[in-house]
């Protein structure tokens, strides 16, 4: 056995086994990690229940608290004296509890740890009620009863069925009044702006016709008295939505008013059916990706974001995918191989190989400042001192991140171009076509799945790619979409969202990182199935690719 | 024309047609090499723009005289006082009979005059000027009265005028107010003469010292109301005895230090913070043996004295705080100015500037953080002197005997010099020279630190411990993928590993920031168990795998040991995190981070080296895999089969033959993946504290050249030398990963052909 050990020693097995175990850890870190971003991400939107524990305080008495309840750890009891909390001698390790207590306007946070060993009773009643608000977060308590007008209109058992009516009255009119607010009167705003570009306009040509003049101010007052109209049927709203209020008593027996109008929605998760919570679930999920953020980007849909991402990916693809090509048919189809194209190999790889934030830094300089500003002096001079081009934007970006993933387009075309026999141009070149119809007709539709190929991988970096956007155009919190239905309808100089500096944003700079965590974790899923959907398919692609033109060889 | 032979109308529209053809044929050639050197002209601009924008903070300042004049006014005889606005349009002088002349500063043509309210037969004996943001002048009086006198600007649009690019233009208009009010202030109750005076005032208070002829320092304060006393505002004084013979006296515009300074070098402070009195406080000389002291002044912020000498010598002190906490005031650098005595010194009012000029007839501009002479010119001037800096650093006025000049200045970024932006600097209020980096900060006075060094150390630190976590792992992950891996296993395992590449940066940052940090100070015994635990486990399960029947062996094709170490990996992670807290209890006295601290020394910050380590590593590996596994895959079967058929164990073939031939790719495989840990921004972003601290220690943070552009350049302003330095940095990165690209991609091309000769 000894001798055996060592001959296993000297045959240099253990070394396979460390190597294997190398590849196995990679596995490994990838899995779990999708797995953990998955399982947190979707977690998110499903009703968990609401518990009401009863523990004992310092003082001795026993409270009550409803919560639900985030996360269960164990940590040494050293690490928790040191904190501040009182842990009887003798216990090494603890269990405790992060309870999202909700309530933030009325207990000062969402979050608070509770040591398990205090807690003495649990229970999940049916009849505990969570409601979503616009503001302040979650609140949870149990319903008393449904107001009208301040006067009590449904109480007890008659509250919720009440509630929820009320609540679908209250949704309707809140659809009604962001229509208004950010549709109709967003229009004004902006054909009002542009009446006020074209009178400096008018100014600075020195044109002094009045009769332009006459039509930008009639049309200005029909703008005006069409903005009043809005007003007042804001403010008509306005009244309607504040009509209802329900009171809640909470977890300390106080009892609380809220406006209806505040409130979002309003569900029971302990006493939802199965069908229920799935029902919820992909309610939540709907909202997620289709509406507009609240509360700081913590809650609601990231839909800017998502529209955001995709518009500027796609306008990048439209910049990168000519250029990229052309590139690559030079190095492989026209170019002598030699200096020159070493010098063009080189380049091509030190752009991959050039970190983003340079991107960032460059296009800051050169497109944002310099081409912005050439193109304000040009164009723009009437919307001075404001910057139109000179500041970053939707265009910029996608420029600037072209210009990143060109490398990319150039080198799986490239690949493309060498998997195409020789035979086939020869072919073609024999029948008396030029070199250009040779390339156009029948080598560039030979390559097209590998320049596919290339574009998916280009998008899927973009996508991913936060640090340069910072610095040319991503916002935190867009006012408008970059495409819209106001005339020129693409706004390539608008900011936009972005998912990627969603996630940085809202993880790192929110002032409530605990409770806005379970969002971007499942921002973080989106963006990630994104990025793999496309990479797989950049991958199969290119190995039906692969079987076609091993089926040519022949 | 030429003529076509076989005329039919076929003919001619073919012939055409074949002209088209080649046309187009023409085009797309010379349109498509036009896209294909794009590629290379894009790196190239890249370049270039970053050079272009660099290269201003290179550039030496720059002077440009304009026509001289006789001094306005000029039979008042020469000024007590000199100053500019800031539009470097209105000049002022204080003349000896107590006249304040304005003037227009491109001709001198007096645009107004002003006289201070002299009490009949008393003459000016000194004159001393406040923080010059402040524009408040004290003239002391022979009878020991003080007059105090602010000159403020105002622009006036109403006159309507417009430049030449048709920008309107304010007229601009003096006017003089009064913070101690129009009468003469008594400085001095006895009513001595006032040799030597000094002044600051600010929105809140005002003080004034004097040095009476008969040896006795006189101080007076006042609270001001927005920068004017109240009718009824009571006066604090203070007195001290003091016989020196001082030739120069400066307070600082906090009001804490006085300073006198006698012509044979020496220098009395004094504390005068509490303004009922006068502590004497430290004596030094400033000057060497042999040498009078010429001039004295303090830099902007008045926190650093600067010494001229009768040899044309510059010094700089500051007050550093020595080991006994005491405030000492020290010899910081040295400056040479000229060969002759320095005739007059001027700080620049907003930076840490100043100007000099030189008995031998040399202005010089320098800079005392960068250490740095920005400017030496031979100007013609005979004393005595008076020069006045624009407040926006942009023009100087000079006048000597015979008149005045205006100079225009062009240097902006006077705050980088090789030593400022590499080397340790000693800054104001630090005890020693260090390296910093500390672009901004709320007060006006503020000393901006651009030491590249931190950040430069901290990008290398964060690619050091990344590189650490992924070269093992990838490059024998390469090894065992292209060598012993089942191809089917194979197929599985590429596209992951493309997938790891492919996950956002931003994604691995956020999970390491708030899931990874927190999970590691958690359980950080359990990690350091798990790095010791994982191999041992493998080796054990390889040995028992070894030993185990033949039977159950060849169940398990060859090359599939990656998939059965799986679930040995997952056991050791779990079972390493079960262990983690009972190690604690047992090893660490409950709290590993506080046993670091205490046993070794080492801080803990949450988001670490360690951190940025396992996330940046899991960003490289696949970079640094994929090419390395493409260099080993492709190294000619010919030679390993060789290997074998020689008796060669795989093992053997593969560390000899294949490794050896390998090399150069796998080394190109480490530059490239080095490559990109230098300028990964989002992970170093959101995974450390982003403090510039300068420490390998792993438990701590660090910030990034690239990390440091993602959060300063959004708000720097642009074309300042903040901005300037930030696209520094950005071309630093740069240089840095060209270099490494260039030289992995050149090795590379030497591979690909030595594998084709084979």
């Amino acid at each position: 056995m000894k001798h055996d050990f060592s001959q296993w020693i000297r045959s240099g097995q253990p070394w396979v086994w460390l190597n294997a175990a190398a590849v196995g850890a990679s596995l490994i870190m990838v899995v779990g990690l999708l797995g953990l971003i998955a399982v947190r991400g979707l977690g998110h939107f499903w009703p968990t229940a609401v518990h009401e524990l009863s523990f004992t305080g310092k003082d001795g008495r026993t409270r009550r608290i409803i919560a639900e309840i985030r996360e269960r750890e164990t940590i040494t009891a050293t690490r928790l004296r040191e904190s501040g909390v009182e842990v009887p001698a003798g216990v090494e390790s603890v269990e405790r509890m992060l309870l999202k207590t909700g309530n933030r306007d009325i207990l000062g946070s969402d979050f608070r740890w509770l040591l398990a060993r205090r807690i003495s009773g649990d229970r999940t009643p049916a009849t505990l009620t969570v409601l979503e608000r616009y503001e302040w977060g979650n609140f949870y308590g149990y319903l008393k009863n449904v107001k009208q007008h301040g006067k009590v209109v449904a109480e007890g058992d008659m509250a919720w069925p009440a509630l929820l009516s009320r609540i679908e009255r209250v949704t309707a009119l809140h659809t009604r009044i962001r229509r208004i607010e950010k549709h109709d009167i967003g229009a004004i705003n902006y054909r009002l702006e542009r009446l006020r570009l074209r009178e400096r306009q008018l100014q600075l040509d020195g044109n002094t016709d009045p009769a332009p003049r006459r039509e930008i101010a009639a049309e200005r007052q029909k703008l005006k008295a069409r903005f009043a109209g809005l007003r007042r049927q804001l403010a008509d709203l306005n009244r309607r939505i504040q009509r209802d209020s329900l009171v809640m008593e909470i977890m300390d027996g106080r009892q609380v008013e809220i406006p209806l109008a505040k409130v979002v929605r309003a569900y029971r998760p302990n006493a939802m059916s199965l069908p229920q919570k799935l029902g919820h679930y992909f309610g939540k999920l709907w909202e997620f990706v289709s509406d507009d953020p609240r509360e700081a980007n913590t809650e609601g849909g990231i839909f800017p974001a998502i529209f955001g991402t995709v518009t500027m990916v796609m306008l990048m693809a439209l910049l990168v995918t000519p250029f990229g090509v052309v590139a690559a048919v030079y190095l492989h189809e026209y170019a002598r191989q030699g200096f020159v194209t070493r010098m063009i190999r080189i380049a091509v790889n030190n752009l991959a190989g050039v970190p983003s934030i340079v991107y960032g830094v460059f296009g800051l300089g050169f497109f944002v400042y310099f081409l912005g500003g050439v193109i304000d002096d040009l164009w723009f001079q009437a919307a001075k001192p404001s910057p139109t081009f000179k500041t970053p934007g939707l265009l910029w970006a996608s420029l600037t991140l072209a210009l990143m993933t060109v490398p990319v387009v150039i080198v799986a075309t490239e690949e493309g171009l060498s998997r195409i026999p020789r035979a086939i141009r020869e072919g073609s070149l024999a029948l008396g076509a030029t070199k250009w119809e040779t390339l156009w007709k029948t080598v560039l539709p030979m390559a097209s799945p590998a320049m596919m190929t290339g574009l998916i991988l280009a998008i899927a970096r973009a996508a991913g790619e936060v640090a340069p956007l910072m610095l040319v155009g991503v916002v935190k919190l867009a006012p408008s979409l970059p495409i819209d239905g106001n005339f020129p309808f693409v706004h390539l100089d608008r900011k936009f969202m972005h998912l990627g500096f969603h996630i940085y944003d809202v993880g790192f700079q929110s002032p409530n990182v605990e409770a806005a965590r379970p969002l971007v974790y499942a921002t973080a899923l989106l963006l990630v199935m994104v990025i793999v959907v496309l990479n797989l398919s950049a991958i199969m692609v290119r190995n039906r690719l692969r079987e076609k033109y091993r089926a040519l060889e022949h | 024309m030429k003529k076509i032979p076989v005329s039919s109308c076929h003919g001619l529209a073919a012939g055409r047609r074949q002209r088209w053809r080649n046309l187009r044929d023409r085009l797309a050639r010379h349109g498509i090499a036009l896209g294909g050197l794009g590629v290379l002209m894009a790196i190239v601009l890249i370049f270039f723009y970053l050079a272009w924008v660099i290269y201003p903070l290179f550039v030496p300042a720059s002077i440009e005289r304009s026509d001289g004049y006789i001094r306005p006014m000029a039979a008042l005889g020469p000024s007590l006082a000199l100053a500019i606005e800031e539009q470097n349009r209105i000049g002022m002088r204080l003349t000896r009979d107590g006249s304040m002349v304005f003037f227009r500063v491109s001709d001198g043509r007096v645009v107004r005059r002003e006289r201070l309210p002299l009490p009949k037969g008393r003459r000016i004996v000194a004159v001393a000027e406040s923080d010059p943001a402040t524009r408040v002048l004290a003239v002391g009086l022979d009878d020991g009265h003080v007059i105090i006198v602010r000159h403020d600007y105002r622009a006036d649009y109403s006159a309507r005028r417009k430049d030449a690019n048709g920008r309107m233009l304010a007229v601009i208009r003096p006017q003089l107010v009064w913070p101690a009010g129009r009468r003469p202030l008594l400085l001095d109750e006895r009513g001595a003469r006032i040799t030597q005076l000094a002044v600051q005032a600010d929105d809140e208070g005002l003080s004034v010292v004097g040095l009476t002829a008969d040896g006795r320092l006189v101080m007076v304060s006042a609270e001001l109301d927005e920068g004017v006393m109240e009718e009824d505002a009571e006066l604090t004084r203070a007195n001290l005895k003091m016989r020196v013979p001082a030739d120069f006296m400066l307070l600082d515009k906090e009001r804490r230090f006085l300073y006198l300074a006698s012509r044979d070098g020496r220098l009395w402070q004094f504390d005068v913070s509490d303004r009922e009195a006068i502590e004497p406080g430290q004596r030094l000389r400033l000057t060497g043996s042999g040498e009078r002291l010429t001039a004295l002044r303090f830099l902007a912020g008045d926190v650093s004295l600067m010494a001229g000498t009768s040899h044309g010598r510059v010094t700089q002190w500051f007050n550093v705080r020595d080991k006994g906490n005491r405030e000492r005031l020290r010899r910081i650098r040295e400056f040479r100015a000229g060969e002759g005595a320095v005739l007059y010194l001027q700080a620049e009012p907003a930076r840490k500037g100043f100007v000099t000029v030189t008995g031998d007839g040399r202005l010089t501009m320098f800079h005392a953080t960068a250490q740095r002479q920005v400017l030496q010119r031979r100007i013609a001037v005979r004393p005595p002197l008076r020069l006045a800096i624009s407040p926006r650093h942009n023009g100087l006025l000079i006048e000597d005997a015979r008149g005045m000049r205006f100079w225009r200045v062009d240097n902006e970024h006077p705050e980088v010099s090789w030593s400022s932006i590499w080397g340790k600097v000693w800054y104001e209020g630090y005890q020693k020279p260090a390296y910093v980096w500390q672009s901004s900060s709320a007060s006006n006075d503020f000393e901006p630190k651009f030491s590249l060094t931190p950040l430069v150390f901290g990008t290398l630190k964060a690619a050091f411990y990344a590189m650490l976590f992924a070269i093992p792992l990838a490059i024998m992950g390469a090894i065992y993928t292209a060598y012993f891996m089942s191809p089917k296993m194979r197929r599985l395992v590429k596209p992951t590993i493309e997938i790891m590449e492919a996950l956002p940066t931003v994604i691995l940052g956020f999970l390491a920031g708030l899931w990874l940090a927190p999970a590691i100070e958690r359980n950080l015994p359990g990690v350091f168990a798990l790095l010791l635990l994982l191999p041992l486990a493998v080796l054990v399960f390889g040995w028992f795998w070894h030993r185990l029947p033949s039977r159950i062996r060849h169940r398990v094709p060859d090359g599939w040991q990656a998939a059965l170490v799986i679930p040995v990996i997952a056991i050791t992670v779990w079972a390493a995190i079960g262990v983690s807290q009972p190690l604690e209890n047992a090893l660490f006295d409950g709290d590993m981070r506080h046993w670091l601290k205490d046993a070794l020394g080492l801080d803990f910050d949450q988001r670490n080296a360690m951190v940025v380590g396992f996330a940046m590593g899991f960003a490289v590996i696949p970079t640094i895999f994929s090419i390395a596994e493409d260099a080993i895959f492709s190294v000619p079967k010919s030679l390993s089969f060789g290997s074998l058929a020689l008796g060669a164990t795989p093992w053997q073939t593969l560390t000899r033959v294949v490794l050896l031939t390998a090399s150069p790719g796998i080394f190109s495989a480490v530059m490239m993946g080095l490559g990109r840990a230098v300028g990964e921004t989002m992970i170093v972003l959101m995974a450390t504290g982003n403090t510039p601290v300068m420490d390998m220690n792993i438990f701590e943070g660090m910030r990034t050249l690239s990390a440091n552009i993602a959060v300063e350049m959004p708000e720097s302003e642009v074309a300042s030398t903040h901005f300037r330095v930030l696209f520094l940095a950005a071309f630093v990165l740069f240089v840095f990963t060209f270099l490494f690209n260039t030289l992995a991609e050149i090795v590379r091309q030497r591979l690909r052909r030595k594998y084709s000769a084979l």
